[in-house]
């Protein structure tokens, strides 16, 4: 099969973040960079559903600034085949925007699938693969946590709170992936240097009016202090009066 | 770890990407079982297919050979995350890479290469290193292991060699023998011995209190018979297994490292949880004086060990350079990991943390590979001009 995976750069999810001087972002300096994750688990569905059929093409696509290159080689070094990025001089937080870079290089060029993740940690948004679906004018299934493909026609699962829905679509469509899919690969030693001899192509991203930006961004306040208002059941009647008086929350 | 002085700037993104995906490796496979392992004195080998297929067997080796072919700095990398797991696991690898794959490629026939080398890569066959024996460790010239060549060109091994690491798990010894009755350590050639050739015999040594998650045997040839094409042709005299154990110690050095990382987060973080009088006790004046301490002698070992790195990549290093950097190295570590464990207090003696694991470890690390005091004299002659060796 042909599938696209489009991916993005996030920060490393584990890192402590502080607000940028601008104030409209997070501060970059010594932060780590990766595939985000939910990006990560679709890449890792690709090179499966290619090796569980032994042959097809896993192809990944980006839309920002240079930095970006080090994100799509490590997806190469997983084994995704080929890169395209979509340059634009910094990602843009507009979906819409994003989406329609997207769509103008993905359209005619006969992907069955395009995976993307769920939704990025960083925005939440979650707009990217419904709006590039749209764009395409395909079928588009989101938060798959299983997902097969047989015949031309699509298997997915989806897991909503307390039960699971299984949906078929036929190819090509879209989906996008949350986590229960299995742990992404980490790349070989080999998948790394390899990576560096498969083509990674650069080309402008045609991302028409950019109508939605971040203007301020801030931590949220801090926590208050917990207090310790006594010890043991002796405790429990002023810790009513207090749930109820100060708090007001009975 | 926090990259204190953003030595993170002078490594390649291939370097960079080589690193991290070793360290996902020792982080979801080696961490969760190694404590147990080491305590039950078990070597992982179940461990050994993923580790070759991430690539970590003579990774600085050509790729035509089914290695790598990294530079020396990122198979410096490697060595320091393997080791920031296990320096038994890491020893593993250094034996397999440097100790067993490097010899064949160094002074092996292109035969040879080609016949072991991609299976070496492959981990399908283990090496080991048979230089050492019970009454010759840093004398190896004084080695008595003989092999006497027939008119017909087979050999006749005899010998035993001590402290192998692999030893019983290994298909192929690459054992450094005198020849034909010559004691003179010019006559010193390497070969190839399978490890099931009648009159091989491993034995495991028991009762190791360190590198208790390795494989560590003694080895016993009993008259074994070796073909013609067993012995590597390139060999000759003392400077050949010499060449293989500087290959080995700048891993070492590298891997070091990676230890004394791992104690100084542990300990770090220990110390940042732990509360005691009111307090966390990385908040007390003697801890942070321990912490900056360790984190001052880690920043100085990345900078020697990344320095050399790139002078071996160029070609320019010499083994008195390596030497250096394994003495120091290791001798920080274990200065950094004993303090790691008394910074934890009283969890810091169970398996369940990793300092006096590492601590523990460490003693060996210390002592092969040419022990510390060894390094000294060769740093020694290399400045003096004297030798101080005898």
């Amino acid at each position: 099969m042909k599938i696209a995976v489009c991916i993005k750069r996030t920060p490393d999810s584990e890192s402590r973040f502080k607000i940028a001087p601008s104030g409209t972002g997070i501060d970059e300096t010594g932060l780590k960079f990766d595939i985000d994750d939910f990006a990560s688990y679709a890449v890792e569905v690709a090179l499966r559903l290619n090796e569980k059929e032994g042959a097809g093409e896993t192809v990944v696509l980006a839309v920002g600034p240079d930095a970006l290159q080090e994100t799509l080689r490590k997806a190469m070094s997983m084994g995704a085949e080929r890169a395209i990025q979509l340059k634009c001089d910094s990602q843009p937080f507009d979906g819409l925007a994003v989406a329609k870079a997207l769509a103008a290089e993905l359209a005619g060029g006969g992907y069955d699938l395009v995976l993307f993740g769920k939704h990025a940690f960083d925005s939440s948004a979650g707009i990217v693969g419904t709006a590039t679906a749209t764009l395409l004018g395909i079928p588009c299934v989101t938060a798959v946590s299983q997902l097969e493909i047989a015949g031309g026609r699509g298997t997915a699962r989806r897991d909503l709170e307390g039960v699971s829905e299984l949906v078929t679509f036929s190819l090509p469509a879209a989906v996008t992936i949350d986590e229960g899919i299995a742990r992404p690969r980490y790349p070989s030693l080999k998948g790394i240097m390899g990576a560096k001899k498969k083509p990674l192509e650069i080309k402008p991203a045609h991302l028409g009016a950019i109508r939605v930006v971040v203007s301020s961004m801030a931590l949220p306040p801090e926590r208050p202090a917990g207090r310790i208002i006594g010890e043991g059941p002796g405790a429990v009647p002023e810790l009513v009066r207090l749930l109820q008086t100060e708090a007001k929350v009975l | 770890m926090q990259d204190f002085f953003n030595i993170e700037s002078q490594l390649s993104e291939d370097e960079r990407a080589v690193r991290d995906s070793v360290r996902r490796f020792v982080d979801e496979r080696v961490l969760p079982i190694i404590g147990a392992c080491y305590v039950e004195g078990r070597f992982p080998r179940e461990l050994v297919p993923d580790m070759a297929a991430l690539g970590v067997f003579g990774a600085n080796l050509p790729e035509e050979y089914g290695c790598a072919g990294l530079n020396n700095v990122a198979y410096g990398l490697i060595m320091q995350e393997l080791e920031r797991g296990d320096s038994g696991v890491r020893s593993f690898a250094s034996v397999q890479g440097a100790l067993a794959m490097y010899p064949i490629y160094a002074f092996g026939s292109e035969d040879q290469k080609r016949r072991y080398l991609p299976r070496m890569a492959a981990g399908e066959v283990i090496g080991c290193f048979g230089l050492t024996e019970p009454d010759f460790g840093s004398n190896p010239s004084g080695m008595i292991t003989m092999a006497r060549e027939r008119p017909d060109g087979t050999w006749r091994l005899n010998g035993a060699k001590m402290w192998i690491t692999n030893g019983s798990t290994a298909q192929i010894a690459i054992v450094w023998a005198k020849t034909n009755g010559n004691p003179d350590d010019a006559s010193i050639r390497g070969f190839i011995v399978p490890t099931d050739s009648p009159g091989f015999k491993a034995k495991d040594q028991k009762g190791k209190l360190s590198l208790r998650a390795s494989d560590t045997s003694e080895l016993v040839f009993d008259h074994v018979e070796l073909p013609a094409d067993a012995l590597l042709p390139m060999s000759g005299g003392l400077k050949s297994p010499l060449m293989c154990l500087t290959q080995a110690r700048y891993g070492i050095a590298w891997g070091a490292l990676g230890a004394a990382m791992a104690c100084y987060e542990e300990a770090l973080s220990y110390g940042q949880n732990r509360v005691m009088f009111g307090r966390p006790i990385a908040g007390f004046q003697i801890q942070q004086e321990r912490l900056a301490d360790m984190l001052t002698e880690i920043v100085k070992a990345q900078l020697v060990s990344l320095h050399l790195g790139r002078l071996k990549d160029a070609g320019t290093f010499t083994p008195q350079q390596v030497s250096l950097a394994k003495r120091n190295n290791v001798s920080i570590a274990t200065d950094i990991a004993r303090e790691s464990r008394r910074l934890l207090g009283a969890v810091g003696i169970l398996a369940e943390y990793a300092s006096m694991r590492h601590m523990a470890n460490l003693e060996s690390v210390y002592t092969y590979e040419g022990t510390h005091d060894v390094h000294s004299l060769i740093l020694g002659q290399a400045v003096t001009g004297l030798n101080a060796f005898q």
